[in-house]
C-alpha cells in the first residue's frame, strides 16, 4: 500500500517465553476503518499498545503515522488519538473541563480550544450537560465525548480499544455514525471490537488467534474465502477448529 | 450461614493470595518494633559540656572533673569568656555550659558559700532540664564528699525503683510500640479493605447478597483478626526474646488483652471506611488521623498525668491508651486482671459501640 | 519551553479542580492537620506534675509528719493514702494509686536527734525510667530542704557547723520559661505538611493507573518532567499554604517565637516539600495499586516520625540510629525549623542540613521522573 498511515513487518512481543504477539504484518491506509479482532487474550491490547508506543516491540518493525514506533514514539503520540478500553476520562471533571484538559496536553492554544469546544458540545448535544460531572452522564455520552476528545488535535490516526463495550444497541450505532464521519475526513480508524455485527461495519478486518493474524480482508472477500455466510461463524471457525460435540 | 461461611473463606483468600500485601502487614510490624526498640530511646548520656573557668583553682578543676567523669556529659569545650555561649549554642555545638565565678574555692571557704552559672540551651526544653538536674545533683555530691564529715547527714533518703530498677527505657517504649503498631496496622487494614470493595464497586454485589450486614462487617474483620494476631504473637516474641522485657503477670491474660485491643482497632478500622467514600479518605484518617494523637496522647512517650486537664479527658478515647496502662501493668507490675478490669471494660465497651456504629451505618446504606 | 509551562498549568488546574471537588478529602486535607496541631502542641510535656504519693509513716512523731508535710506542701505531690501494711504499698504502685510510696520507719525522730541521721524509704513507680528520676530529684530536693530547716535538732555533733553551699543558677537560653509548645510546635507542624503532601502525591498517579486515565495519557506527547513538575506544584503549593497556616498558629495561638526569618523557612519549606512530593510520587509510579502505595507511605511515615527527633532526642538513640536519621529528611526540616525559629539560626549555621535536603530533592525528583516511563521496555 503506497499511503499507508500504518505499516508492520513482523512485528513481535514476547513477555519472557510467551509470545503474545507473534510476527504480524500488515498495512492500513489513510481513511480506513480497520476492524481488529480476537479472543480475550489473543494479542489485540498487546499490539496496540505497540503501535501506539506504550509498549517497545520484542522484535520487527512498524511505522505508525510514518515514524518508527522504536524511535519516535514521541512523534507518533502527536499524530494519534486514543480511547481505550477501559472509560479513560476524568469522572470528576466536567465534559468541558475534560476537553479543556486533554486539548491543553495537546499543546492547543486557548483560543482554538474555546472554539472547538464549543463546536463539540454542540455536536454531541452536550450543552446543557456541558458543566456537570461526567460521572452522572449515561456512559453512551461519555463514550461519544471520549471519541470527540480523542481527535482534538486533529490526529491522522484514531485508535479505538472496545470503544462500545457495555453501551445498547442504539448508542452503537450512533457511535459507529461518528466514526464513519471520522473516517469520511480522512482520519484512519484502527478498531478493536468484541461485537461481530461491528465487524461487518468496517472497511477491512483482521482475526487475531495465538499471537498470529490468521485471517485479514474485507469482510465480505474473508466470508468467500472461508466459505461462512458470517463474521461470526468465521471467528468461531478460525478460534476453534475443531468445533466442540 | 453457608454464605457466610463462604464470604469469610473469600476474604481470607483474598488477603493470602496477595502473597506481597501479606507480606508487608506481617513483616512490617517486626521490622518497625525492631527499628524502634533498639533506636528510640529518651536515657541522656553524651550532653555536650562547655565550661567557662574564671577562677583556675583546686574547687573547679574537681569540681569539672567530677562532671565529665558522671558519664552523662561527653565533650569539654573551653570558653574562654561567657560571650562564647552563644556561638556555641546556635551551632549546635553545645548544650550547657558551666561558668565559675572568679575566687570560687576562696569564697566558698571564706563566705560558706558562692555561685555557679549553669545556662542550658533551652530550644530543648525537656533536654534543657535534665541536664540542669544532673549538673545540680553532681554539685550535691561534690559538696557532700568535701563536707560531710564534718556534718550530721540527718534525712537520708533511700530510694527504691520498683518495676524497672535499672530505669531502662526499653521497658517503657516497648509497650508502647506495641500498642503503636498494632494499632495502626489493624486499623489501616481494615479501613481500606471496606471501601476498597466501595471502590472497585463490589460491595453493591455484597449488599444485594442475602448476607445481612453484620455478618458482612464480621465477614471482613475475621481474617484480619487472624493476622493481627500472629503479629501480635510475633511482636510479644520479639520484646520478651530481644528486648528482654519481663513478663511479670500472666502471659495468656496479656494474650487475650491484646486480642481485645487488636479487636478495638480493627473495629475502629471498620468504621473508618464506613464513613469514608475513598481508600484515600480512608488511609488519611487511619494514619493521619491516628499516628500523632496515637503517639502523643497514649502515653506512650508523655506520660498522661502531665497534660493539661482538657487533653487528660481526652486522652481517654485513645484505645491505645488502656491497652499501654494493661500491658505495662502486666509485664512490668506483675498486675493480675483484679487491677484490671475497669481498663479492659473500656476497650470491651469502644469495640462494641464502634461495631454498632458500623453496623448501623451499613446497614443505612441497604435502605 | 512556552508550551511546556502551558502544559504544566494544564495538569496544575486539573489537580486543583479534582482535589477542590472531592468533598470527603477537602476537610481530612485542610482541617484536620490544623485541629491535630492545636490539641496535639499541648500534649507533649515531659513535665512531672501533681505526683500521686502514698504515705506509711510507722514513725507517727512530730518530725516525721513534718516531713510528710514538706511532701504534701512541695506542689509536686498530691497524697492519695495512707497505710502501715508492706504489702499494702506496692498494691498502690500496681493500681496506679500512687507513683510514690513515702516509708517513714519507726524511731524515725530519735535516730535523728540520737544520731544525727535516719533513713527514710522512697519507694517509686519506675515503669517509667524518665520520670522516676523526675521523682526521685523532687524528693532529694524537698529532703535536703527539710535537712537545712531542721539541721539544728538533729545532733550535737552537727549543730553550729556551716555547710557550705553552692548556689545554682541556672538559666535556659532561648526559652527561658521551657515551654515545650515552643518546642514542639515547628515540629509536629512539620509532620502534618509531611504527611499530607506524602500522601496526596503518592496515591495520585497510581490511582490514574487504576481507573486507567494514565494510558490516555501516555499516549499523549507530553513528557516525563512536564508530567511530574504538574503533579507536584498543585501540592507544592498546597504545602506552602498549609505551612503559612501552620506558622499563623504557632504565632498567634502558642506564641511561638520567630528569632530567625520567615524568608529562610520558606526557602528550606520549598527545596523539602520537593523531596517529600518527589518521594511521594516515586511510590506512585513504582506501585500498581493504591493499596500499595499506601502501604508503603504509611511504612516511611511511621518511621520518619518516629525517629526525626521530634519526641524523643536524636542524642539519645544509638550511633547507628543517629546516622540512618541522616538520611531521614523529617529529621532535617523539624532541626532547621526549629533552630531558624526558636534560636534565629541563619542560613550559614543550617547550610548543612539545607545541603542534605538539596540533595535528597534532587535524588528523588530525577528517581521520579526516570521510573515514571511512558514506554514499557
Amino acid at each position: 500500500m503506497a499511503d499507508a498511515v500504518i505499516h508492520t513487518e513482523n512485528l513481535t512481543r514476547k513477555f519472557g517465553a510467551f509470545t503474545a504477539v507473534d510476527a504480524i504484518s500488515f498495512s492500513i491506509g489513510r481513511g480506513e476503518i480497520f476492524g481488529f479482532l480476537g479472543a480475550n487474550g489473543a494479542g489485540k491490547t498487546t499490539a496496540m499498545k505497540m503501535l501506539t508506543g506504550l509498549l517497545r516491540p520484542t522484535s520487527g518493525s512498524a511505522s505508525v503515522a510514518g515514524f518508527d514506533v522504536r524511535s519516535e514514539p514521541e512523534k507518533i503520540k502527536q499524530n494519534i488519538g486514543y480511547m481505550s478500553q477501559r472509560f479513560s476520562l476524568y469522572e470528576d471533571l466536567s465534559p468541558k473541563e475534560n476537553i479543556r484538559f486533554w486539548g491543553g496536553i495537546y499543546g492547543l492554544d486557548r483560543k482554538t480550544l474555546r472554539e472547538k469546544s464549543a463546536r463539540l458540545l454542540e455536536a454531541l448535544d452536550l450543552q446543557e450537560a456541558a458543566d456537570t460531572r461526567l460521572s452522572s452522564l449515561p456512559l453512551g455520552w461519555k463514550q461519544k465525548l471520549a471519541f470527540s476528545v480523542a481527535q482534538l488535535h486533529e490526529p491522522k490516526i484514531v485508535f479505538l480499544d472496545e470503544p462500545t463495550g457495555g453501551v445498547d444497541p442504539v448508542t452503537r450505532r450512533r457511535f459507529w455514525d461518528m466514526i464513519y464521519e471520522t473516517a469520511d475526513n480522512g482520519i484512519t480508524v484502527f478498531v478493536t471490537t468484541h461485537y461481530m455485527d461491528e465487524a461487518e461495519y468496517c472497511d477491512r478486518i483482521s482475526i487475531m488467534v495465538d499471537g498470529r493474524m490468521a485471517a485479514i480482508g474485507t469482510p465480505d472477500a474473508l466470508k468467500d474465502e472461508f466459505g461462512v455466510s458470517s463474521i461470526d461463524d468465521l471467528f468461531i471457525r478460525l478460534v476453534r477448529p475443531t468445533p466442540i460435540e | 450461614m453457608k454464605s457466610f461461611r463462604g464470604f469469610v473463606l473469600k476474604e481470607f483468600l483474598h488477603i493470602f493470595r496477595d502473597r506481597r500485601t501479606a507480606a508487608i502487614l506481617f513483616g512490617m510490624p517486626m521490622l518497625q518494633l525492631l527499628l524502634f526498640g533498639y533506636a528510640i530511646r529518651n536515657e541522656i548520656s553524651e550532653v555536650k559540656l562547655g565550661i567557662c573557668d574564671l577562677s583556675h583553682d583546686q574547687a573547679t578543676r574537681a569540681i569539672t572533673s567530677k562532671l565529665l567523669s558522671s558519664g552523662t556529659f561527653s565533650a569539654k569545650r573551653n570558653l574562654r569568656s561567657p560571650e562564647e555561649i552563644g556561638p556555641a549554642f546556635a551551632s549546635g555545638e553545645m548544650n550547657e555550659a558551666v561558668v565559675f565565678e572568679p575566687g570560687f574555692a576562696a569564697r566558698l571557704q571564706r563566705d560558706g558559700f558562692c555561685d555557679l552559672q549553669v545556662i542550658t540551651d533551652g530550644s530543648d526544653p525537656n533536654v534543657s532540664r535534665i541536664i540542669t538536674g544532673y549538673t545540680a545533683s553532681v554539685i550535691q555530691d561534690y559538696l557532700g564528699e568535701q563536707y560531710a564529715p564534718f556534718s550530721a547527714p540527718g534525712v537520708v533518703p533511700v530510694p527504691v525503683m520498683l518495676f524497672n530498677p535499672a530505669l531502662r527505657s526499653v521497658y517503657l517504649f516497648v509497650p508502647g510500640l506495641m500498642a503503636l503498631i498494632l494499632m495502626l496496622v489493624s486499623a489501616l487494614m481494615t479501613s481500606i479493605s471496606i471501601t476498597r470493595e466501595k471502590e472497585i464497586g463490589t460491595m453493591e454485589v455484597l449488599l444485594v447478597s442475602s448476607l445481612r450486614p453484620t455478618e458482612i462487617i464480621l465477614g471482613k474483620v475475621a481474617p484480619y483478626m487472624l493476622l493481627a494476631f500472629i503479629n501480635v504473637l510475633t511482636v510479644l516474641a520479639l520484646a520478651f526474646m530481644v528486648f528482654g522485657v519481663p513478663c511479670r503477670g500472666s502471659l495468656p491474660l496479656l494474650i487475650l488483652e491484646s486480642l481485645l485491643f487488636i479487636l478495638t482497632a480493627l473495629s475502629l478500622g471498620i468504621f473508618i471506611s464506613t464513613i469514608t467514600a475513598s481508600q484515600q479518605a480512608a488511609m488519611m484518617i487511619s494514619l493521619g488521623g491516628l499516628l500523632l494523637p496515637t503517639i502523643l496522647l497514649s502515653g506512650f512517650i508523655f506520660p498522661v498525668a502531665s497534660m493539661p486537664l482538657p487533653l487528660q479527658v481526652f486522652s481517654n478515647i485513645i484505645p491505645a491508651k488502656w491497652y499501654l496502662i494493661i500491658v505495662r501493668a502486666i509485664m512490668l507490675k506483675g498486675a493480675d486482671f483484679s487491677y484490671l478490669w475497669q481498663e479492659t471494660l473500656v476497650l470491651v465497651l469502644m469495640t462494641v459501640l464502634l461495631m454498632a456504629a458500623s453496623i448501623r451505618k451499613f446497614s443505612e446504606r441497604l435502605q | 519551553m512556552r508550551r511546556s509551562i502551558t502544559i504544566i498549568l494544564v495538569i496544575l488546574r486539573k489537580e486543583f479542580l479534582q482535589i477542590f471537588r472531592n468533598r470527603g478529602m477537602l476537610p481530612i486535607i485542610f482541617i484536620m492537620p490544623f485541629i491535630q496541631l492545636l490539641i496535639l502542641s499541648n500534649a507533649a510535656t515531659f513535665d512531672v506534675k501533681n505526683v500521686p504519693f502514698h504515705l506509711q509513716d510507722f514513725d507517727r512523731s512530730s518530725l516525721s509528719a513534718k516531713l510528710a508535710e514538706q511532701f504534701t506542701g512541695s506542689g509536686y505531690f498530691r497524697l492519695t493514702g495512707e497505710s502501715f501494711g508492706s504489702t499494702q504499698a506496692i498494691g498502690e504502685l500496681v493500681g496506679r494509686r500512687a507513683d510514690l510510696v513515702l516509708v517513714i520507719p519507726k524511731d524515725f525522730e530519735r535516730d535523728l536527734e540520737v544520731s544525727g541521721s535516719a533513713p527514710v524509704q522512697l519507694v517509686i513507680n519506675a515503669e517509667d525510667g524518665f520520670s522516676a528520676g523526675v521523682i526521685q530529684g523532687y524528693t532529694s530536693q524537698i529532703i535536703a530542704d527539710f535537712n537545712r530547716e531542721h539541721r539544728a535538732l538533729f545532733s550535737a555533733a552537727g549543730a553550729g557547723r556551716v555547710f557550705p553551699e553552692i548556689r545554682i543558677k541556672s538559666s535556659a537560653w532561648y526559652n527561658p520559661e521551657l515551654e515545650y509548645s515552643h518546642y514542639m510546635v515547628p515540629g509536629i507542624l512539620v509532620i502534618l505538611v509531611t504527611m499530607v503532601g506524602l500522601f496526596l502525591s503518592g496515591m495520585n498517579v497510581v490511582r490514574e493507573k487504576e481507573v486507567g486515565t494514565i494510558d490516555q495519557i501516555n499516549v499523549t506527547p507530553v513528557r516525563s518532567t512536564e508530567f511530574i513538575a504538574g503533579k507536584i506544584l498543585p501540592f507544592w503549593i498546597i504545602g506552602l499554604g498549609e505551612l503559612s497556616l501552620g506558622l499563623f498558629i504557632a504565632r498567634f495561638v502558642f506564641h511561638v517565637p520567630m528569632q530567625g526569618s520567615y524568608l529562610l523557612v520558606y526557602l528550606v519549606a520549598s527545596i523539602y516539600l520537593l523531596v517529600v512530593l518527589g518521594m511521594g510520587l516515586l511510590i506512585s509510579t513504582v506501585t500498581e495499586t493504591q493499596q500499595q502505595a499506601m502501604f508503603i507511605a504509611w511504612f516511611f511515615m511511621v518511621i520518619f516520625t518516629l525517629l526525626s527527633g521530634l519526641f524523643t532526642s536524636i542524642e539519645s538513640m544509638p550511633h547507628w540510629a543517629r546516622n540512618m536519621t541522616m538520611f531521614n529528611p523529617v529529621r532535617h526540616f523539624v532541626d532547621i525549623m526549629r533552630r531558624v525559629m526558636l534560636k534565629g539560626s541563619g542560613l550559614a549555621e543550617i547550610s548543612r542540613p539545607l545541603l542534605i535536603l538539596c540533595a535528597y530533592a534532587v535524588a528523588m525528583l530525577s528517581l521520579a521522573v526516570n521510573r515514571y516511563r511512558k514506554v514499557s521496555a
